[in-house]
């Protein structure tokens, strides 16, 4: 635990673990990466993201990167986005990723569900207004498929077209709002599946 | 009124499975007396021999008629076999309530009983099955390829952990707890001297490293019918076949070691060594033979009514070869089967892969049942020795190990796990750990002279299984529904959920690599690159079958959705309160409300539109009517999918745009098949189509059989025979016929010219667990 001591204290970690979640080790931990990232400055910008040589076979990487600096994902109601991150925001969008913990309730679960999902739909509506519409949708599913050889433009329409198709069937709509969302993606488990592990033991030392 | 006639169909199933039971009895005894079983073979060729001679002498009346049973009796007799577990399966199912009571497994085992009580009173030899080589060759290997082909590998992947936990260390618990506390209990038997004081501590715990591993066979049995989430099945079922290779090992070094009498710790060492041996060993045999099958079904394209049988007889090397040298087979197989499954289905025709999937769902149904079957008559048979306290202990000792094994080590794996497994799960776990046909085969391979307890070792291990598979069996489902434990999904994979598992995946790894540490979506993403980039390439043969998974779900949607298009004429499911239309133009971005006003009113499709939609659709018609013109028994018919694809789909998409606005035509009024219909099962296919010609005054009614959706894998034989029944005269040669509709609203069948669809939209690798 050498990492830690090279880290700013105790009291600051208290309020962060408090605020998202996480153990003092996590937190020390992503803080050593923070500070690996963005060359020991004390803001992450966008180039210092570009520059992470694992991401650049991720299909949906400037989505990814976007989501880091989207105001709507800071838990504080805000909107529009920034321009660089502290370590706060940076610790806040990765407690998105965190596992429900074993013993809640179902209110909690359902918080966490929708927590989870506003994430993901923060993520296809580029523009913040509320609704992910058409444009945005394709845009995603063509990003999903950018990597494959040979695509054609039309599939990757025609995929989004039904899939917006299977909101309402029969109803007019502009775009899927967050309500829709939540519907469509009612029986995917998300709350399961979109965590990643944070380790308590400091292993970072692979990758750049 | 209504319960008379219930009641009286229940007399009549049971009266029917009375006299299928006694017909068998009634011949295997005369057919067993005319074999005199004792027969020698060169006897007979002797006899023939002095015919023969005698007949260059004195020549006889030439036999015109004569009964010559020993010739045949080993094939008859299996047959037999077979055709008697199969008319049980049917007997229960005609019975209404029966089965959603009792476990199938039970209810074979009972026949078996009935059937080795027969035999035995006819005084004849029972057919030793489970113990030579039938079962472990003949009768596992089907089970355990359909399980395995089958498998679905995300789940298994995201499990393999808590599944190998389970599997290795939770059975070696059991078979030390159990083992040891069993040679305790003998031991310490006051005052009367028994046997048990003899038994020694290596065979004690021989006896129980055979009878504490989870059985495979049973376990599907049972949790077929029981549809949990697939959690819980994929841990439970996953761990009875990871555990084969544990139970290898500890049997073979037991055995050899019974004689000798101790373990020293280099046995140990070498007990461990070859653990990983014989599990890593099965395992890549079945690769190899994976990559095999998977590399020569890439040239299949010119043979393709083979092509079932390169998948069949490549599995069946490997589960031979693992054999062979002593590896695990039950994991070679499985392995066999998950490796060449993604790469063999990208290759092969639908008609094949329906052949594969059909037979290996008959196959591993048969051998089911006649493993149960044969379980209940070598239970009849014995030999048999019953001691109270060894049989009461095991029993016991079996369900405490297994509870104290689950709970301990979900407390450690919990520690690793994202997702914890709660209590209700632990205790479906521990509750689902039924034992089977394996254990009773291994004791029974067990060697008299080296095992004087063999007859007790078998006693207990039947009565383990009996209480298993009925006491668990039966209250499992109750239990599960008492304790209100999540179940199966049935609902159709969305395109949505499709799309969004990939979002997912990426996303991610990519918060992965942003925290900095190679977790398990960065290596998974690994695999699929290098997968996608070197492996497919060499073994599959075109490009289609290298498409990403999300274009290829949405290609069979497609395909669903077309053929239930095309058949219904156009007609969709009619929308239930208002009509209206919706056509992509209605998905407008941020026009005001001047946009699109929901059109109460039915719309009048302009004249020109519907005729070119009638042009689209019989030109499709058309065109798999040219496809299907040749047909002989070296080639199939082809495939008319893998010809214009691409086209056909540039056509759907404009009658997808177009399907919303037929609501009602003027001159098709057909009222489109309600979405519940009981004649909504599996499509069906027929030969030679006719044109689809609509005509302005018949009114045509065209019922549809669709793929259902709802159950994926789940072939349910007895659906299929109880639909296929009716309609088996009027499938041959029948193309497209449309029958005026009767004026009792009689729904008539309509046989389609379409090749089978093929896999449905739900059998990508990630599909729920299938039975």
């Amino acid at each position: 635990m050498g990492a830690l001591q090279s880290l700013p204290g105790e009291p600051e970690y208290v309020d962060l673990a408090k605020k998202t979640g996480f153990s003092f080790e996590q937190i020390g931990i992503l803080h050593k990466r923070f500070k690996q990232l963005s060359h020991n400055e004390d803001t992450l910008v966008r180039e210092h993201f570009r520059k992470i040589p694992d991401l650049e076979s991720n299909p949906i990487r400037s989505q990814i990167i976007e989501a880091f600096f989207d105001r709507r994902n800071f838990r504080q109601n805000g909107e529009g986005t920034v321009e660089a991150i502290g370590f706060e925001e940076f610790l806040v969008i990765m407690s998105h990723f965190r596992p429900p913990s074993l013993h809640v309730t179902e209110e909690q679960r359902e918080a966490v569900r929708r927590d989870k999902l506003r994430f993901l739909f923060n993520m296809h509506d580029t523009d913040n207004d509320g609704t992910i519409t058409l444009e945005e949708y394709r845009h995603v599913v063509e990003e999903l498929l950018s990597l494959s050889e040979a695509l054609e433009k039309d599939t990757a329409k025609s995929i989004a077209d039904a899939a917006m198709l299977e909101v309402e069937p029969d109803e007019f709509y502009e775009g899927i709002t967050f309500e829709h969302f939540l519907k469509l993606l009612n029986g995917f488990e998300i709350e399961s599946r979109m965590n990643i592990r944070f380790l308590n033991m400091d292993t970072t030392t692979l990758c750049k | 009124r209504h319960g008379h006639a219930g009641a009286r169909r229940v007399c009549r199933g049971l009266l029917l499975l009375l006299v299928l039971v006694l017909l068998e009895g009634s011949v295997v005894f005369p057919l067993g007396a005319a074999s005199s079983p004792d027969v020698d073979p060169r006897g007979h060729s002797e006899d023939r021999a002095v015919a023969e001679e005698s007949q260059n002498y004195s020549k006889k009346a030439f036999p015109v008629l004569s009964l010559d049973y020993h010739h045949i009796h080993v094939p008859f007799e299996i047959a037999l076999w077979v055709l008697l577990a199969s008319l049980m399966k049917l007997g229960f199912h005609l019975i209404p309530r029966l089965s959603s009571i009792v476990p199938e497994s039970c209810l074979l085992i009972v026949v078996g009983l009935l059937v080795g009580g027969f035999i035995k009173l006819a005084g004849e030899k029972v057919p030793p099955v489970l113990d030579s080589q039938s079962f472990f060759l003949c009768l596992l290997p089907p089970i355990i390829l359909d399980a395995g082909y089958f498998l679905p590998i995300r789940p298994f992947m995201e499990n393999l952990g808590t599944i190998l936990m389970f599997a290795v260390v939770g059975t070696l618990w059991n078979a030390f707890f159990v083992g040891g506390l069993l040679y305790a209990v003998c031991q310490i038997q006051p005052g009367n001297p028994s046997d048990l004081h003899n038994l020694e501590l290596l065979p004690c715990l021989l006896f129980a490293s055979i009878i504490s591993a989870v059985d495979p066979v049973a376990v599907l049995a049972v949790f077929e019918e029981i549809h949990i989430n697939e959690l819980l099945h994929i841990l439970v079922f996953g761990e009875s076949l990871l555990n084969d290779a544990v139970t290898v090992v500890l049997y073979h070094l037991f055995e050899e070691y019974s004689g000798a009498g101790t373990v020293t710790i280099l046995d140990g060492v070498l007990g461990v060594i070859s653990f990983l041996v014989v599990a890593l060993g099965g395992v890549l045999v079945g690769a190899i033979y994976g990559f095999l099958a998977a590399f020569t079904s890439r040239f299949t394209s010119h043979v393709r009514v083979i092509e079932p049988l390169f998948v069949f007889v490549y599995s069946y090397m490997a589960y031979l070869s693992a054999e062979m040298f002593h590896l695990s087979g039950i994991m070679a197989l499985i392995a066999c089967g998950a490796v060449m499954r993604p790469y063999v289905e990208a290759n092969i025709s639908h008609k094949s892969h329906t052949t594969i999937k059909y037979f290996l769902k008959m196959w591993s149904s048969v051998s089911e049942t006649l493993i149960f079957i044969f379980l209940g008559v070598a239970t009849v048979d014995g030999p048999h020795s019953w001691n109270w306290t060894f049989v009461t202990v095991t029993v016991l000792l079996c369900l405490v190990s297994r509870v104290i094994g689950v709970i301990g080590l979900t407390f450690v794996i919990n520690k690793f796990r994202i997702v914890k497994l709660t209590t209700k799960d632990q205790f479906i776990v521990a509750y689902g750990g039924l034992r089977g046909a394996i254990a009773f085969s291994l004791g029974f391979l067990l060697e008299e002279k080296h095992f004087p307890m063999r007859d007790m070792f078998l006693t207990a291990i039947i009565t383990v299984i009996f209480f298993t598979v009925f006491v668990q069996g039966m209250t499992i489902k109750p239990l599960v529904e008492l304790l209100a434990v999540k179940k199966k999904q049935e609902a159709k994979r969305t395109i949505n959920e499709e799309i969004h598992t990939q979002f997912l995946d990426h996303l991610l790894t990519g918060i992965e690599d942003i925290c900095g540490h190679y977790g398990h979506h960065h290596w998974k993403d690994k695999l699929n690159r290098i997968n996608k980039k070197y492996v497919k390439k060499c073994l599959i043969a075109d490009e289609r079958g290298r498409e990403p998974q999300l274009i290829a779900f949405y290609h069979k949607m497609e395909m669903k959705q077309a053929i239930e298009l095309v058949e219904s004429g156009g007609g969709f499911k009619p929308p239930s309160a208002l009509p209206s239309t919706v056509s992509m133009q209605n998905i407008q971005p941020k026009k005001p409300a001047a946009a699109k006003p929901v059109q109460r009113a039915l719309p009048q499709l302009p004249k020109g539109r519907e005729e070119e939609i009638r042009t689209i659709l019989r030109s499709n018609l058309q065109r798999t009517r040219q496809r299907l013109r040749s047909y002989n028994r070296h080639t199939l018919v082809a495939d008319p999918y893998e010809e214009g694809f691409s086209d056909f789909i540039i056509k759907k998409q404009k009658i997808i745009e177009l399907e919303k606005k037929i609501i009602h035509m003027n001159n098709l009024t057909l009222p489109a098949a309600p979405p519940d219909s009981p004649t909504l099962c599996r499509a069906r296919l027929a030969s030679d189509p006719q044109a689809y010609r609509p005509k302005r005054d018949s009114v045509p009614t065209i019922q549809v059989d669709l793929a259902s959706p709802q159950s994926p894998d789940s072939v349910n034989l007895m659906d299929e025979f109880r639909a296929n029944g009716s309609r088996r005269e009027e499938e041959e040669d029948q193309g497209l016929t449309m029958r005026p509709r009767g004026e009792d609203g009689r729904r008539e069948q309509l046989t389609r010219c379409l090749s089978d669809p093929g896999p449905s939209a739900d059998e990508d690798e990630d599909e729920p667990f299938l039975p």
